[in-house]
């Protein structure tokens, strides 16, 4: 019996699979190459596998984190390299070890989140999105769990914002709030089609790349 | 964009091979949404016979939501296949399976969304060769100025076969029309093109007529040995949920009881069975292969498998082991079924089902239902006394000889399961849920009841009303929908090569995914009929002649036309044909193994 963490990639077409769907491709992943998932013991026994985090759907990630427990006595060696064999394209384990730190040790994440403008960034974009994210508030409406629409300020959530500019796209390396409550990337893009209309981007594209804990060490 | 995970490909198995290698490309196509063409076991069957041929790329296609279709409609995305996301416009094969004749229209808009021209006629060379099979092409009249071939029966053996000849035709350099007629030679291969159907100033058929060599009758193909037939144990695991999300393991192809509305128990036949050895096998690698915690024994019939109880047995520590759900379909409302019911069932009791299909004994015998009320009762006392507290009845309406005493039967049924409920129910505390449910019985080509009109939708309605009225007990639900649906399905299931133009006017209009509710308009397909000059009325609700040549009278499934008519006769005598192991009735299917079947 052991607890383990599968630390995994998931980008492409595999960032267009959603929470629940990767949840059940996983419980059929470990079995496949012979681990044995424990199950709760209650009257319906559903296996005890979650995802640390869970990422939007069409965000790309480089560092998932899923946690379950098999019925075997194992460290997790072998064990990212089993899951490859059988996981769909997009989906790739990076390392699986057996849980140190409770998920809720998890504080920030740092993501990439490019805006696309077909016709060319729009003149002074980078100051007034600067400028922008330099406010006490900045509202976005986003929808709670029960789909009703709210609005929420996103500032406290954001730690650091780090601005560059390529080629017809204007790139924010951002840490933010993981949980608790953690902020979703994506709304960056949301308040700037909200706040600054002439600068909605035609595409906005998110990757998260790294986990921290409190004290911004990385968290695994 | 709703579930995008059904646009992307790239699942568990899916099959990338490496276009140096292939010299012949397929795009398997289903007219329906990922889900349910990706819960289709023949589509799963034939793209592994298509993949395991060398120089042959088999890939999937489906047709997209309409929040898809309409980003690639304005994004100018050709339809594409789920392997390479190559447009499928280029592939040499474009093969639809199509089960439901209410995919039609599906198959029109797939080829408009992939640039192909619709007509055959308009498609002068060997690529892409636009080919169909499936049960809906037993009649494919309504489509048959749209597709090159149709492939009639069961396609392990035949597809391959084609694909063969495809590949000849390629390097001898041959023209379309030579390739279309040496494939007309090929047994169950029907090319509609060589055809020419004449017609009555009363519009019915006068004449079907062959050319250019094509045969008088096709007769469908079939797998002569179910142990030797292709069984996809390695097989795709979407990585989305999909309507049939487990394992299908077929026990059987056929069925031994001859319910006379069934177009299923007639076209499928002869009966052949798998052996429990191969099954068994087939079970642990399927399981091991994909993962899946679920595993469905599929057939017909399921209970009329010989061997059942054996098989179960033998799989059943290992599905304990592998915490494993093993689920039987298709029940039969006796002891027998019950007891393995009981046996398998884990966890959480859910409700039941159970289909009378009519609601007096008299009725039932016309319609060959070989079940009694007394089987019934006792099946749900059995299942209530273990804890059950919820059955759905299924019913239809306006089956053949009905009378209004039927009608009122149905609620009698239910009235019944409701005393059953309480002389047998262990806690009656948590109450008990009966759903009734009818549909609006859709006539079918190649049953007994092929010459039968389909009641009016006025009619229909007022034998609703009527069973509505009479349904009084608080405890039964009744749920019926007034489906224009089952109007259309009438129409399309028995038309003639005429409807072509409706179909391509409908297309016109818009009409997409037809077989969801979503999208079905009634209003549309009766503008396309007036267009064309046709009555639909004709065509669902018209008692056809003894005699007279049906728009599908070419098409040989195996069972006569004697037996049918038999049986139709039978019917209306109100005389049940006994099932095929307790007595052959002469359907005819046998000649085509050369054995006696359920062998």
């Amino acid at each position: 019996m052991a607890k383990l963490r599968l630390l995994f990639v998931k980008e492409n077409q595999a960032s267009y699979i959603s929470h629940l769907d990767l949840m059940r491709t996983f419980q059929r992943v470990f079995p496949r190459g012979g681990l044995e998932l424990r199950h709760s013991q209650g009257f319906h026994p559903h296996p005890l596998i979650s995802i640390v985090l869970p990422l939007p759907v069409g965000q790309s990630s480089e560092c998932e984190l899923l946690d379950f427990e098999v019925e075997q006595d194992v460290d997790g060696s072998g064990v990212a390299d089993m899951v490859n064999s059988g996981l769909p394209a997009g989906l790739c384990a990076r390392e699986c070890y057996r849980v140190q730190r409770p998920a809720r040790d998890l504080a920030y994440l740092r993501a990439s989140i490019e805006l696309d403008y077909d016709r060319g960034v729009p003149d002074g974009a980078e100051d007034k999105l600067r400028e922008l994210f330099s406010r006490e508030e900045v509202l976005v409406s986003k929808r709670t769990k029960h789909k009703e629409l709210t609005e929420i300020n996103i500032i406290p959530m954001i730690k650091e914002l780090e601005w560059s500019r390529r080629e017809g796209r204007v790139c924010v390396l951002a840490t933010v709030a993981a949980q608790n409550p953690g902020l979703n990337p994506a709304l960056l893009g949301t308040a700037v089609c909200a706040q600054l209309p002439g600068l909605a981007p035609d595409f906005t594209r998110v990757r998260r790349l790294e986990l921290y804990d409190a004290q911004m060490d990385i968290f695994r | 964009m709703q579930k995008p995970a059904r646009y992307v490909g790239g699942e568990f198995n899916a099959v990338m091979k490496d276009l140096s290698e292939v010299d012949t490309r397929i795009a398997y196509c289903f007219p329906d949404t990922y889900e349910i063409g990706m819960s289709n076991l023949g589509m799963r069957i034939l793209y592994g016979v298509m993949n395991n041929m060398e120089g042959v790329w088999c890939e999937r296609c489906f047709h997209p939501w309409g929040d898809m279709e309409e980003e690639m409609r304005k994004e100018d995305i050709p339809l594409y296949a789920l392997e390479s996301f190559d447009p499928i416009g280029s592939f040499d094969i474009i093969a639809f399976s199509v089960g439901y004749e209410m995919a039609f229209p599906a198959i029109l808009n797939m080829l408009d969304l992939a640039h192909v021209p619709l007509r055959a006629e308009e498609r002068g060379s060997l690529t892409p060769l636009v080919i169909a099979g499936g049960t809906a092409m037993y009649n494919c009249e309504p489509i048959a100025d749209f597709i090159d071939i149709a492939l009639l029966g069961e396609g392990e053996d035949q597809v391959p076969e084609l694909i063969e000849l495809y590949r000849m035709a390629r390097r001898e350099k041959w023209s379309k029309q030579e390739l279309l007629c040496k494939a007309a030679r090929l047994d169950g291969v029907y090319v509609p093109g060589l055809y020419d159907v004449t017609y009555h100033d009363d519009g019915t058929v006068r004449a079907i007529t062959p050319k250019d060599g094509a045969p008088a009758k096709i007769r469908k193909r079939i797998v002569q040995d179910m142990d030797k037939a292709y069984y996809p144990v390695r097989t795709i695991v979407p990585s989305t949920e999909i309507v049939q999300d487990r394992i299908m393991l077929e026990l059987f192809r056929g069925c031994i009881r001859g319910c006379r509305f069934c177009q299923a128990g007639y076209v499928y036949r002869p009966v052949r069975n798998r052996s429990r050895e191969l099954l068994a096998r087939y079970a642990r690698e399927s399981v091991e292969d994909s993962g899946y915690q679920e595993m469905t024994l599929s057939s017909l019939s399921t209970s009329d498998y010989r061997s059942l109880v054996e098989l179960c047995d033998e799989l059943e520590p290992f599905c304990a082991h592998k915490h494993l759900n093993l689920s039987l379909p298709s029940l039969r409302a006796d002891n027998f079924s019950m007891a393995l019911m009981e046996r398998l069932q884990k966890g959480r009791k859910t409700g039941l089902t159970f289909a009378p299909e009519a609601g007096t004994q008299r009725l039932r015998d016309a319609i060959n239902k070989n079940l009694t009320e007394d089987d019934l009762l006792e099946s749900c006392r059995r299942a209530f006394a273990g804890g059950y507290n919820a059955v759905k009845l299924y019913f239809m309406l306006g089956l053949p000889t009905e009378t209004d005493e039927d009608v009122e039967g149905i609620a009698d049924v239910a009235a019944h399961v409701m005393h059953a409920w309480r002389e047998s129910a262990t806690n009656k505390n948590r109450g008990v849920r009966i759903t009734v449910s009818t549909s609006w019985f859709v006539p079918k080509s190649h049953t007994a009841f092929q010459w039968e009109p389909q009641i009016s939708i006025e009619e229909y309605e007022r034998r609703v009303a009527l069973l509505r009225e009479r349904m009084n007990t608080k405890t039964v639900t009744y749920n019926w929908h007034p489906s224009p649906t089952s109007f259309m399905e009438a129409v399309l299931s028995r038309g003639d090569r005429r409807m072509c133009a409706v179909l391509e006017s409908v297309h016109r209009k818009g009409a997409t995914l037809d077989a969801w509710e979503e999208y079905f308009s009634l209003e549309r397909w009766l503008e396309a009929f007036d267009e064309c000059g046709l009555d639909p009325h004709f065509y669902a609700n018209r008692t056809r002649e003894h005699g007279e040549v049906l728009p599908w009278s070419h098409i040989d499934v195996g069972v006569t036309d004697a037996f049918l008519w038999r049986e139709h006769e039978r019917a209306h005598e109100g005389v049940t044909t006994p099932d095929c192991r307790t007595r052959c009735s002469g359907c005819g299917a046998s000649s085509m193994i050369g054995r006696a079947c359920d062998g």
